[in-house]
């Protein structure tokens, strides 16, 4: 039993260290002057944290937004009111659909990457050669790819909303006979640029910002066995997505509710 | 004997230990200047972990550890990466960047320390690799090589700034005795031919023995005998004999701490 | 040649990223580069919103005119005071024009219409619309028709 009580709070103590941790980890990456060449490596990482993770996001896109076009069909052809079909997208992918799915997303397919590299970076002791050899890996290797996830998850979710848009576009007015100058015109009139575009864009950067962080900081402190790895990518995926699901949350509250 | 007066490198009093395990109790050790030095003992007596005390990876709970006088566990941060462009590292599984080619793996301290142009990055980076015998691998990548290969391109990423202090984890193990000689006679050679320190981390008795001018052996986190090769043969304390000749049971056992056999088997049950 | 392709791809990347922004800003929600067009601000005090909310639109014989930038209490009338931003090319509205609420369809939003009163002096910053209707209330509606049901 009181085992048991000493076992908890060791492990809250755990948790809080670990936070402490991955801030000071943050903070030593991005502060400072940073590493030479810094815009080559952060190119690098752009392509393989954003380009790479485009096609998974145009897919995904184009059927959330052909699936949220043909359900809101369904749903508002008994009221009469199709041609909210678009409204209905649009809101829909940019406030909510757009960042946090493209979050999702990115924490599987860029996240885990990320976590994967470190790892096993550190783990054939690579990383510890570069302190040796006097480079800081925190700026060398850290902070590019810390940079890359915070440019890259607003983008995606932009991406991701305007392929969305075409697939309700496409379902709705190309399918299923919606007139499309009132598929336009309905979601033009409804969808705000700052309360609604904005607010989605700011989401993304926010979610990118906390997904990038948990995946870098899970590789960085990962233990260096090929067991330690796969643990810190496992949870890379579900912190992340719990972080997102929650933050979302919060955000939404405070950006569209009346709290 | 050695003078005492020409050390590189000066452990006074360092206590180390990680969790509840102490891996350094009150440990003095003297590494003199321009010579070979091997730290050598048994297994999991934390001899790579020494490694990274000096390099400053890992800072001691007590004691001080100078390096070319300075105090490194007292250096910030930066500090520290500007007093590593001194040192070289070998590291036992050679850690040679995945990303990037044999030839850009040597070039990359003089790229992030030196402003040189890349001509002379070229000249510099081929006579690294031709002292280590692989100028001709310049342009494959580290997952195309051997174990030996990596080992000797990761030496000559380690000596391309021309180092004052090198150390060497493990340098020996895993090799085949070819790739074995080889590394002898390299680290034999950066030795003599540029002046450098170096330090050595093995449990390969016969190989170190023969390249060092200066041992130290470590068990139990404390140094159970110093000096050179020659005199430590001499030496009768038990441990050190057990050591060098490698003996399997002795002041070190063979058992893990364990209860008695007897008592553990007669308990019974289904318990481990 | 292989560098090349990654700066060019993520290049590509980054335009796509931006068109997209761009796509959302003018095709999804209908930005006009004049949407920071100037307004003033008119205010009119209603018994009864009937579920009016901020950001609902203004509008004259159904052609939008501003929208509703706030929505209080008016601490001494206990009515709800509405502030509405109006554009400033719509600017010959007679100052005794009637605010109503209506609703945009059966069941659709509601935003206020104003109908042109007659007077010389138009509306400007500050001022407050008199003539109000408040929303129609439909349950009020049909309680009323069934009470005035019962007493006959």
């Amino acid at each position: 039993m009181f085992d048991w009580i000493s076992q908890w709070g060791r492990s809250g103590l755990d948790a809080i260290s670990v936070i402490g941790r991955s801030g000071i980890f943050l903070f030593r990456s991005l502060l400072g002057r940073p590493a030479t060449g810094f815009f080559g490596l952060l190119i690098k990482q752009l392509y393989s944290v954003g380009v790479l993770s485009l096609l998974i996001i145009i897919v995904s896109g184009l059927f959330i937004g052909m699936v949220l076009g043909l359900q809101g069909y369904n749903i508002l052809v008994d009221y009469g009111s199709e041609q909210a079909i678009g409204q209905m997208v649009a809101l829909t992918l940019v406030r909510e659909l757009g960042p946090v799915v493209t979050a999702l997303l990115f924490a599987g397919r860029a996240g885990s990457a990320l976590t994967a590299e470190i790892g096993l970076m550190k783990a054939t002791e690579q990383l510890s050669s570069m302190e040796m050899i006097g480079v800081d890996p925190l700026r060398r290797v850290v902070a590019p790819r810390l940079v890359a996830g915070f440019i890259s998850m607003p983008l995606l979710a932009m991406i991701f909303s305007v392929v969305g848009v075409w697939g309700g576009l496409l379902v709705g007015v190309d399918w299923l006979g919606v007139y499309d100058g009132s598929f336009w015109a309905n979601m033009q009139q409804s969808v705000d640029f700052r309360e609604d575009v904005l607010n989605g864009i700011i989401k993304s950067c926010v979610f990118g910002f906390v997904c990038t962080w948990i995946a870098v900081f899970q590789g960085y402190d990962s233990a260096p066995t090929s067991e330690g790895i796969s643990i810190a990518t496992t949870k890379t995926v579900v912190y992340s997505s719990l972080a997102v699901l929650g933050l979302d949350f919060i955000l939404t509250a405070v950006m569209f509710g009346n709290l | 004997m050695l003078e005492s007066s020409e050390n590189y490198i000066q452990i006074t009093g360092m206590t180390f230990a990680r969790g509840d395990r102490l891996i350094f109790d009150n440990v003095t050790i003297n590494i003199p200047k321009g010579k070979v030095t091997a730290i050598m003992g048994p297994s999991g007596t934390g001899k790579t972990t020494l490694l990274r005390l000096i390099g400053g990876q890992l800072k001691p709970d007590s004691g001080e550890i100078l390096v070319a006088g300075q105090n490194i566990a007292k250096l910030s941060r930066q500090e520290l990466f500007v007093a590593r462009e001194r040192m070289g590292m070998l590291f036992q599984s050679g850690a040679l960047f995945s990303d990037l080619s044999v030839y850009e793996n040597v070039a990359f301290p003089l790229r992030v320390h030196t402003s040189l142009p890349e001509d002379m990055i070229r000249d510099i980076v081929l006579m690294k690799l031709n002292a280590v015998g692989l100028r001709g691998a310049r342009h494959l990548m580290p997952s195309e090589l051997s174990g030996g290969m990596t080992r000797r391109v990761a030496l000559a990423r380690s000596i391309v700034l021309d180092p004052e202090l090198m150390m060497y984890d493990e340098p020996f193990a895993g090799q085949d005795p070819i790739a074995m000689g080889m590394l002898v006679k390299l680290i034999r050679s950066l030795n003599t031919s540029l002046g450098i320190t170096s330090v050595l981390v093995s449990h390969d008795v016969g190989e170190s023995m023969s390249i060092s001018d200066y041992v130290v052996l470590i068990a139990d986190g404390r140094v159970i005998g110093q000096g050179t090769p020659k005199a430590l043969l001499e030496q009768s304390s038990p441990l050190v004999t057990q050591f060098l000749n490698g003996l399997p049971d002795g002041p070190v056992p063979f058992h893990f701490p364990a209860e008695d056999l007897a008592s553990d088997m007669l308990q019974g049950g289904t318990r481990v | 040649m292989r560098t090349r392709l990654v700066e060019f791809s993520v290049g590509g990347f980054m335009v796509a990223g931006f068109a997209a922004l761009v796509m959302l800003a003018f095709q999804v929600s209908g930005l006009t580069l004049k949407s920071a067009e100037d307004v003033y601000h008119v205010y009119a005090q209603f018994d009864d919103l009937g579920g009016l909310s901020v950001r609902g639109k203004v509008s004259v014989a159904g052609v939008t005119v501003g929208k509703i930038s706030d929505i209080r209490l008016d601490s001494k009338s206990y009515n709800a005071l509405v502030e509405m931003e109006i554009y400033r090319s719509v600017n010959e509205l007679p100052k005794d024009s009637i605010a109503s609420i209506q609703t945009a369809g059966l069941l659709g939003e509601k935003y206020i219409s104003i109908s042109p009163g007659a007077e010389e002096e138009f509306l400007k910053e500050g001022d407050t619309l008199f003539d109000t209707q408040s929303a129609l209330n439909i349950e009020k509606l049909i309680s009323n028709f069934a009470s005035s049901k019962l007493g006959q």
